[in-house]
């Protein structure tokens, strides 16, 4: 049973026993405009929590997707180098980023759920 | 998730069907009288032919050594006239200052003299090498020598670098100077990193600061679109080196803080380097050094009306305080007994030993410096005050004439540009953008839209000084009748904008997904395809 | 003052529209002390542009033109024959007095010959993609090695000895400022040097100049290899843009960037700017560019029309990340270099650089009969090194004197080099006539003897 979670940054993170999958929200999705880039992390490596995990580039705009919490990349999202527009079809499903496999399962506690992160980007608008 | 930049979706295109101004419509070539359509000079190849008759070359016997004769380029072949009448149509496709009013805020689109060009053709100046002995070239440093004294006695600063080759360029020369002083002064393990810029700033500021080895910390602005002191004064400590200010600021106004700012800066012992985009709302009128400035570069191109050449060329000297003087890049001209020459290494006579180093090749952009004196030597000391002047009375013109319709961001006066924002647009539909393309059709460049970033959806107007009152006007009526044309709701004119031109809005998302940088011939991309 | 057009009337009529008195009001946030009351020091009235023409040009009249005299000098800048038409072109208001196309609509001009630009420098160097130019040949090579050590995720990079000093010291400032280590290995005059054994696992890029600063032309294959096999890039910079159309282009040996001085085509001397930096790399790369870069689209009715793109690696967007602070660079350059280009033609390109190697060949042989004169170049294009058994300043000042452009004494780049004194480079370009080139053998024998 995986469960979901999001980020003030609006990454979203899908925890499946250690390993946890990470993309940005719908709401992020639109606040950026069209996808043209996604530059993503090699595998194998380690990112540290609240850092740089990858960068999501629209036509005028960059923004650095950061690593919910520290990990090593088990997965990247292969996709996305041709069709970097996945992100804004269908940001929460194929549109997904990368896989890490979390240290310490403990740092994602304190991340919203699904109703609190709807309440946050309410909050914003 | 941290955003640098703005969003942007595909149907800002404003794609519309049936138009009527649809350009190839009507016409079997797709031209449009004198809107030409005119293909890729690799598309108009006539193998063998060329526009230049070389004689053959003398038979010799080859000194290449182990390295190959190449084969084909794949270079097209032209003659002068097809050559001639390509760029001529490609020039078509421009808007440019000769041919209107080009308020592209912090760009500074003046007028460019002609004699500034004819000058910098004399084969005094243009067919000189840079490395020729010193004795035959006295002329070109003392021009350079000459510049730098009337750049120095503008500012009021003791120093100047001359070699910097645009804005961009001084800026990284002045954020070098900043540093090998402080590690003079410090040591070489100085922990001064942190620089302080406003998040107002112009992107190259940050991008420099980073390119210099120093971390950059944002200083928001106050209700004034001035920098908050408080806050300034907050993030000062001994681990800060520098603050970099543009001032007037690029919301064009003046930072009326500015010599509290310089004396706070100067006691946490850091320096204060300003971007000098803006010279030209003050030169004649304010002299920098009277402000407490460490550094500034001014762009030759905007105060001294080099051409801005669809990019460059630029240049960028950079004058420097005092405590900076000695920190410059390599080389320099000095003038002693026997005439001018130059300091080219740190193992020259006249060297002072703390240069920091050579930033460009040869020693600067020689072919500016012609325009810029010539520039300085006609308007004289009353015409480039009165440049600052008429820039800064245009400007508010403008702010005055607009103010009821559109939404001004902060209290006036401003300096040499007038900073609108998007809110008199609420609820219309249309964006800066729109409003923008728009502009296009009237027969107007548009002003710098969604910069600076500290408002929203940014119109920054720089009409400068060479635009007449009548040409204001007529820019005024314009303006005023696409803003009312917006609150009254006919936003289709501007989402559809603009119609008239040789392209309509051009597919970003399309270029940036799939780029394509250069042609290839057919032939390579079919076999790409399969 | 014939470039201001507001009258007295029109500046009275608008300070009314504005609400305010005068001028000077609208200047009331400058702090007191700082307002200037008194005009420049020093600096007279305006003056009309026969004035200012007379005092400009009494500097222009202090110099030598290269064209004047016989003259032999390059070392990263070199004279050329510009087409007539070039100059006429670059002159049209509508290119001169444009900006950078921020605007596609409006700039279809400028950004339809920057796409034609990248394409004529992705073919003679032989790489796949190319830059809207940088500021010149040196700033082009320290921000390859910049770029080098973004793609890499290292910072040591290693230059020849062959490698324009200028190059070399504008990429050790960088250097110093960015944190990256410069390895330079010793003046090279008979290209001898062995590079690929500087190289380690920690280095990013090798930068090797071709024609060398001495002259030499080298194939590259062996070495471009040798840097891969170690996980570094080969650069390679080309400080005579020329010798492309006859040598083996750098992206057949393998280079991964290469840089260019791009002022033989197109441009003037100028005593040393504006020139035009040329920047050119592999597909992979892109991404990893410094400056502006023009890409093909369509507009909204689906035509052709070309745009500024991949722009999230600038500065305006990226601000502190961006992969360099360039914005304005040298646009009108470009456009010079485009159309001498256009006009050249791949016939013209070739015979052009046959001209100059033919030339230069001609000339070496011709030195080589002197005494006291020693070609150090096995190799060359259209510059190569010569020994003179005299300090070769001395010469040169003294061949000033009798009205010969004779060439660049090494030691002018490498000051307080003993054993590189005697060194002279000379280049040999389509402007050197055989009676320059006597000019320059009788004056050596004279100088000499």
């Amino acid at each position: 049973m995986s469960t979901i979670k999001f980020t003030k940054d609006h990454e979203w993170i899908r925890i499946d026993g250690d390993v946890a999958t990470v993309g940005i929200s719908e709401y992020a999705q639109k606040q950026l405009g069209d996808v043209v880039f996604v530059e993503l992390p090699e595998v194998g490596r380690n990112v540290v929590a609240g850092k740089e995990a990858a960068v999501v580039e629209s036509v005028k705009a960059a923004s650095e997707v950061y690593a919910p919490a520290a990990g090593d990349v088990v997965e990247v999202n292969e996709a996305l180098a041709d069709d970097p527009a996945l992100v804004n079809r269908d940001p929460m499903g194929e549109g997904w980023f990368v896989k890490l496999r979390i240290e310490n399962l403990s740092d994602l506690d304190d991340l919203m759920d699904e109703a609190a992160y709807k309440e946050y980007c309410e909050g914003l608008n | 998730m941290n955003s640098q930049g703005r969003k942007t979706h595909i149907d800002a295109l404003g794609v519309e069907g049936g138009s009527a101004a649809s350009a190839a419509a009507g016409t079997i070539s797709g031209n449009r009288a004198l809107m030409l359509e005119e293909p890729l000079i690799f598309e108009q190849d006539s193998p063998g032919t060329t526009g230049v008759d070389l004689p053959e070359p003398a038979v010799v016997k080859s000194r290449l050594g182990k390295v190959r004769e190449r084969g084909r380029i794949g270079l097209p072949g032209l003659s002068e006239p097809e050559v001639i009448r390509h760029y001529t149509r490609l020039s078509q496709k421009n808007f440019a200052i000769d041919s209107g009013l080009y308020p592209l805020g912090s760009c500074t689109m003046k007028h460019n003299p002609r004699l500034n060009e004819k000058l910098a053709r004399l084969p005094g100046f243009s067919d000189i090498h840079p490395l020729q002995p010193e004795r035959t070239v006295q002329g070109a440093l003392e021009l350079i020598d000459t510049l730098a004294h009337w750049l120095k006695t503008l500012t009021g600063m003791p120093a100047v670098a001359m070699s910097p080759a645009a804005g961009a360029h001084g800026e990284l020369c002045g954020m070098m100077s900043i540093r090998a002083a402080i590690e003079d002064r410090d040591g070489g393990t100085s922990q001064r990193r942190r620089v302080l810029v406003p998040e107002s700033a112009h992107g190259t500021n940050p991008a420099t600061a980073a390119a210099c080895g120093f971390t950059v910390d944002a200083i928001p602005a106050d209700e004034t679109g001035r920098v908050d002191v408080g806050a300034l004064k907050a993030k000062l400590g001994d681990d800060v080196a520098a603050i970099m200010l543009t001032n007037p600021n690029t919301c064009g106004l003046f930072e009326r803080d500015i010599v509290e700012i310089a004396e706070a800066v100067h006691a946490a012992g850091a320096y204060f380097y300003c971007d000098g985009a803006n010279f030209n709302a003050i030169v004649g009128r304010v002299r920098p050094a009277d402000l407490g400035i460490d550094a500034m570069h001014i762009n030759l191109h905007k105060t001294f009306s080099t051409p801005h050449g669809g990019g460059g060329p630029g240049s960028g000297p950079v004058v420097l305080s005092e405590a900076l003087a000695k920190f410059v890049p390599l080389p320099y001209v000095v003038h002693g007994k026997d005439g001018f020459s130059l300091v080219e290494n740190g193992a020259d006579e006249d060297s002072t030993g703390k240069e920091f180093g050579r930033l460009k090749g040869f020693h600067g952009q020689m072919g500016m410096f012609v325009r810029a004196l010539s520039y300085i030597l006609s308007h004289g000391a009353d015409g480039l005050r009165q440049v600052a002047s008429d820039a800064v009375l245009n400007a508010n013109y403008v702010m005055a004439s607009l103010k009821d319709v559109m939404t001004p961001s902060f209290e006036g006066p401003c300096m040499h540009e007038a900073l609108f924002d998007d809110r008199f647009l609420k609820g219309t539909g249309v964006t800066t953008l729109d409003f923008a393309k728009a502009m296009i059709d009237e027969g107007y460049h548009p002003m710098t839209m969604y910069f600076p970033l500290v408002v929203h959806g940014a119109f920054l107007i720089e009409p400068t000084e060479t635009e007449s009152k009548q040409s204001l006007d007529a820019f005024i009526r314009v303006m005023r009748g696409l803003a009312e044309r917006a609150k009254a709701g006919d936003a289709d004119h501007f989402l559809g904008a603009p119609r008239m031109t040789p392209r309509r809005r051009l597919d970003e998302t399309g270029a940036a997904r799939k780029p394509v940088l250069r042609w290839v011939p057919e032939v390579e991309q079919r076999e790409a395809a399969e | 003052m014939r470039y201001l057009p507001l009258t007295e009337a029109d500046r009275k009529s608008m300070l009314a529209t504005i609400g305010v008195p005068s001028v000077d009001s609208l200047f009331r946030d400058v702090p007191e002390s700082a307002r200037l009351s008194s005009p420049i020091d020093g600096l007279a009235p305006h003056a009309g542009e026969m004035e200012v023409e007379r005092m400009v040009a009494a500097m222009a009249a202090k110099n030598v033109a290269a064209g004047s005299v016989p003259s032999f000098l390059g070392a990263g800048a070199y004279r050329h024959h510009v087409p007539a038409a070039v100059d006429h072109l670059i002159q049209r208001g509508e290119f001169l007095t444009s900006y950078t196309p921020y605007q596609p609509e409006v700039t279809q001009g400028t950004l339809q010959y920057l796409f034609e630009f990248q394409t004529q420098v992705a073919l003679i160097t032989g790489m796949d993609v190319a830059n809207a130019s940088l500021y010149d040949g040196a700033t082009s090579c320290a921000e390859a090695v910049m770029m080098a050590n973004r793609a890499t995720r290292r910072s040591r990079a290693v230059l020849s000895g062959g490698l324009h000093p200028h190059y070399r010291d504008v990429t050790a400032t960088n250097a110093r400022f960015h944190g990256f280590e410069v390895v330079t290995a010793p003046a090279d005059p008979e290209g001898g040097e062995d590079l690929a054994a500087l190289v380690d696992d920690k280095t990013s890029c090798v930068v090797v100049q071709n024609p060398g600063f001495f002259g030499q032309v080298r194939d590259l294959t062996e070495l471009a290899a040798a840097v891969h096999a170690k996980g570094a890039l080969l650069i390679v910079a080309v400080a005579e843009v020329v010798s492309l159309g006859l040598l083996t282009s750098p992206g057949e040996m393998g280079a991964d960037i290469v840089v260019a001085e791009g002022q033989s085509i197109g441009n003037a001397l100028n005593f040393g700017g504006p020139y035009v930096g040329l920047f050119a790399t592999r597909d992979k790369y892109v991404r990893h560019m410094p400056g502006r870069l023009t890409g093909q689209t369509v507009d909204a009715e689906g035509r052709r029309g070309w745009v500024l793109t991949l722009s999230t690696r600038e500065q305006h967007i990226r601000r502190e990340k961006a992969t360099s602070n360039i914005c304005t660079n040298s646009g009108l350059c470009a456009l010079a270099f485009t159309i001498h280009m256009s006009l050249l033609g791949e016939e013209g390109f070739g015979r052009l650089a046959r001209i100059n190697h033919a030339k230069a060949v001609q000339l070496a042989d011709r030195l080589d009969a002197l005494k006291g004169v020693e070609i150090v170049s096995d190799s060359f294009f259209n510059e190569f090194t010569v020994r003179l058994k005299k300090p070769a300043a001395k010469v040169v000042n003294k061949l000033a004197k009798a009205g010969i452009l004779g060439g660049v004494p090494v030691s002018r780049l490498y000051p307080g080099d003993e054993a590189l004194a005697d060194l002279l480079l000379v280049a040999a370009t389509e402007t050197n006539t055989d009676a320059d080139m006597e000019a320059l053998a009788s004056g050596l024998k004279e100088v000499l003897s």
